[in-house]
């Protein structure tokens, strides 16, 4: 198990470093010169030829992405185009916002998506299961933004419930905190839940017809513990796969939710940076991303290991 | 009164093609410690009574008519969460295929300790020793080791042990048994045979054992029912029907067993088939249902279906044909 999991870390490594190349070429790639962007419209040929060569950008491009990576090694993301400030810094200021928002809608999505789609399977073809999948399908057609509206405009303006935007860190009280996420969670998690429900309800009915159902309903088991023990148990491990994947669908959705509720986390750090043209910020936030994503399909490999003693590594 | 009086059993499947008359007024009993065999070929309807004595069939997919009496209780009558405290108790069941039938993610001490739990109340720590004890009765190594072992890493005849280590565990009255070794290798068949009717006799539950080999009949039962189409077409004490079926059916049963040898005593005889096929469930049938693939069939068999009668003590069938018993010549 640990030389597994040591093994596994190692493979991430070629990952990280395509992942590496990739956002680095990204410089390159797009148009506008980040050292004119310096500069400013006022600045002469030879100046941005000197900015340029501050920034090491006359460089060849394998020279520049190894002091790159060797910056990167050191945990130094550059400075950032826009307000000079590290990048590390920008990133670590908006971190809090954002792990908050998808920490909260996760928690929440998952345990309203997972009983929906049991009690749908459990419930086939009912007018409840019918009544819970128009839901989720309700929730996929919708567009974040137009759910973050309606709920703010609902609850916030209207009803007056909760603050209609805004962030709050934990320190300055659990409530205030918790009140300013509810709105985003909720508009941010109405895809999450649709799409969890389905592979619940999917992977459940599929459970209920194995003979090991029928063997656990012939013991004399209640409908509760067939459910909860012997069927949800074996319809895991493809749950548990959505709701890994899924993670990637919210770190897009955060970007739209965090302009709609003006929450300062990295969707909104990620936006300035990319209409400022601040490649170290964009190169910043895209690496951590993908290796958040990086880790999280690797604990995802270590959950089925948990639920599933068939699968041995 | 006996331990299992089945009358008039009908279950009824909907479909999109129409009713599915798996099974049509099949009647029945089980005395206390009795084994009684179900044979037929599959299709039959067995299965489909078996899983109605335990009343599995959802009601979305099925109705269950007539009358089910376990110790002078209508199990058809009783409200489920009753029927539950009686499933895996009084009556308990062994399926066919031991793989598919544990669940894969859960330990086997887990699984048999479960019942035991839920029916006797013991703690974990109890059902835990007593699963081992049923581990050790259904003669399985190191059960203090293999407790703790998912089903995929036991192999089929461990499985099936552990099966019915988990129907045995809170000393059911009556076991029921859809094809306990169908899916087994034939050493490892005659292997869970000994210890089942080992078993049988240290526990004294009746079994229901159901299955289509009449070599398991022979070996297991004492009194045998012999269904067709959904139907009881035969039912005797089991040498008498051995040595004289009434039903043209039940003699094409056993004239489809091969006899082992008979390659060699240069007597090489085909196999007897029965012609034809079993006639659709979906509609209704007049006269015998067995008409269309008899040999005997007349005009008779075609319009009035037969009852069952006596055709000597103890033994009865359903045909117009088959003879009452001679006098002794």
């Amino acid at each position: 198990m640990l030389i597994y999991l040591l093994k596994r870390l190692l493979t991430t490594v070629p990952v990280m470093l395509l992942v590496g190349l990739f956002v680095f070429s990204l410089l390159f790639v797009v148009p506008g010169d980040p050292a004119a962007m310096i500069a400013g419209d006022q600045a002469s040929i030879a100046d941005i030829a000197r900015i340029r060569a501050s920034l090491g950008l006359d460089r060849p491009f394998p020279v520049q992405f190894w002091n790159w990576l060797w910056r990167l090694a050191h945990g130094d993301l550059g400075q950032s185009i826009f307000s000079d400030q590290p990048v590390t810094m920008l990133i670590g200021q908006r971190v809090g916002p954002t792990l908050s928002l998808m920490g909260m809608t996760m928690l929440v999505s998952v345990g309203l998506a997972v009983p929906m789609g049991v009690i749908a399977a459990w419930k086939a073809g009912s007018l409840i299961d019918r009544f819970l999948m128009a839901l989720a399908v309700l929730g996929f057609s919708l567009p974040v933004f137009v759910v973050g509206y309606m709920l703010a405009y609902v609850f916030a303006l209207n009803l007056d419930w909760l603050p209609v935007q805004g962030y709050v860190p934990m320190d300055d009280g659990l409530w205030p905190w918790l009140s300013r996420l509810i709105l985003p969670s909720a508009s941010l998690g109405c895809v999450y839940v649709a799409l969890i429900a389905r592979i619940t309800r999917a992977t459940m009915l599929e459970v209920l017809t194995q003979d090991y159902v029928r063997t656990a309903r012939a013991k004399g088991l209640g409908s509760a513990s067939i459910l909860m023990i012997h069927a949800l148990k074996n319809a895991s491990v493809p749950i548990v796969t959505v709701i890994g994947l899924g993670i990637a669908l919210l770190i897009g959705g955060t970007v739209v939710t965090e302009s709609v509720f003006a929450i300062p986390g990295l969707g909104r750090l990620t936006i300035d940076a990319i209409l400022h043209r601040d490649y170290p910020v964009i190169q910043g936030v895209v690496l951590l991303c993908s290796g958040t994503y990086v880790l999280i399909n690797l604990l995802i490999d270590l959950c089925y290991n948990l639920l599933d003693p068939r699968i041995r590594y | 009164m006996a331990l299992l009086e089945v009358e008039n059993l009908q279950t009824h499947f909907r479909t999109p093609e129409g009713v599915n008359r798996a099974v049509e007024g099949v009647s029945f009993h089980v005395e206390e410690g009795e084994t009684l065999a179900i044979v037929g070929e599959s299709g039959c309807g067995k299965s489909v009574t078996s899983m109605s004595l335990m009343r599995l069939i959802p009601p979305s997919a099925g109705r269950i008519a007539g009358s089910i009496r376990f110790d002078g209780r209508d199990l058809l009558g009783l409200p489920e969460r009753e029927m539950r405290s009686i499933r895996g108790n009084d009556i308990s069941m062994i399926f066919q295929e031991p793989l598919t039938s544990l669940n894969p993610v859960l330990t086997i001490g887990y699984q048999i300790g479960e019942t035991l739990r839920l029916h006797q109340g013991l703690s974990a720590a109890e059902a835990r020793a007593k699963a081992i004890e049923m581990l050790t009765l259904v003669g399985i190594s190191e059960p203090a080791r293999r407790i703790a072992c998912y089903p995929h890493e036991l192999s089929g005849g461990m499985r099936q042990r552990v099966m019915i280590a988990i129907a045995l565990a809170c000393n059911p009255r009556l076991l029921i048994a859809d094809e306990p070794t169908t899916a087994l290798d034939v050493t490892i068949q005659a292997q869970i045979l000994d210890l089942m009717r080992d078993l049988k006799q240290r526990v004294g539950a009746a079994i229901v054992l159901i299955t289509h080999d009449l070599g398991v009949v022979a070996e297991m039962a004492e009194r045998v029912m012999v269904m067709y189409a959904g139907r009881k077409v035969e039912e005797a004490p089991v040498a008498q029907l051995f040595k004289t079926p009434r039903h043209p059916y039940t003699r094409g049963l056993l004239g489809a067993i091969p006899r082992l040898g008979s390659s060699l005593t240069g007597r090489q005889e085909r196999l007897a088939e029965i012609p034809g096929q079993v006639p659709s469930l979906k509609n209704r049938i007049t006269g015998c249902v067995f008409a269309g693939r008899c040999s005997q069939a007349d005009e008779i068999c075609r319009t009035i279906a037969p009852g069952l009668e006596t055709k000597a003590p103890g033994h009865f069938a359903a045909c117009h044909q088959a003879l009452r018993e001679e006098a002794p010549s």
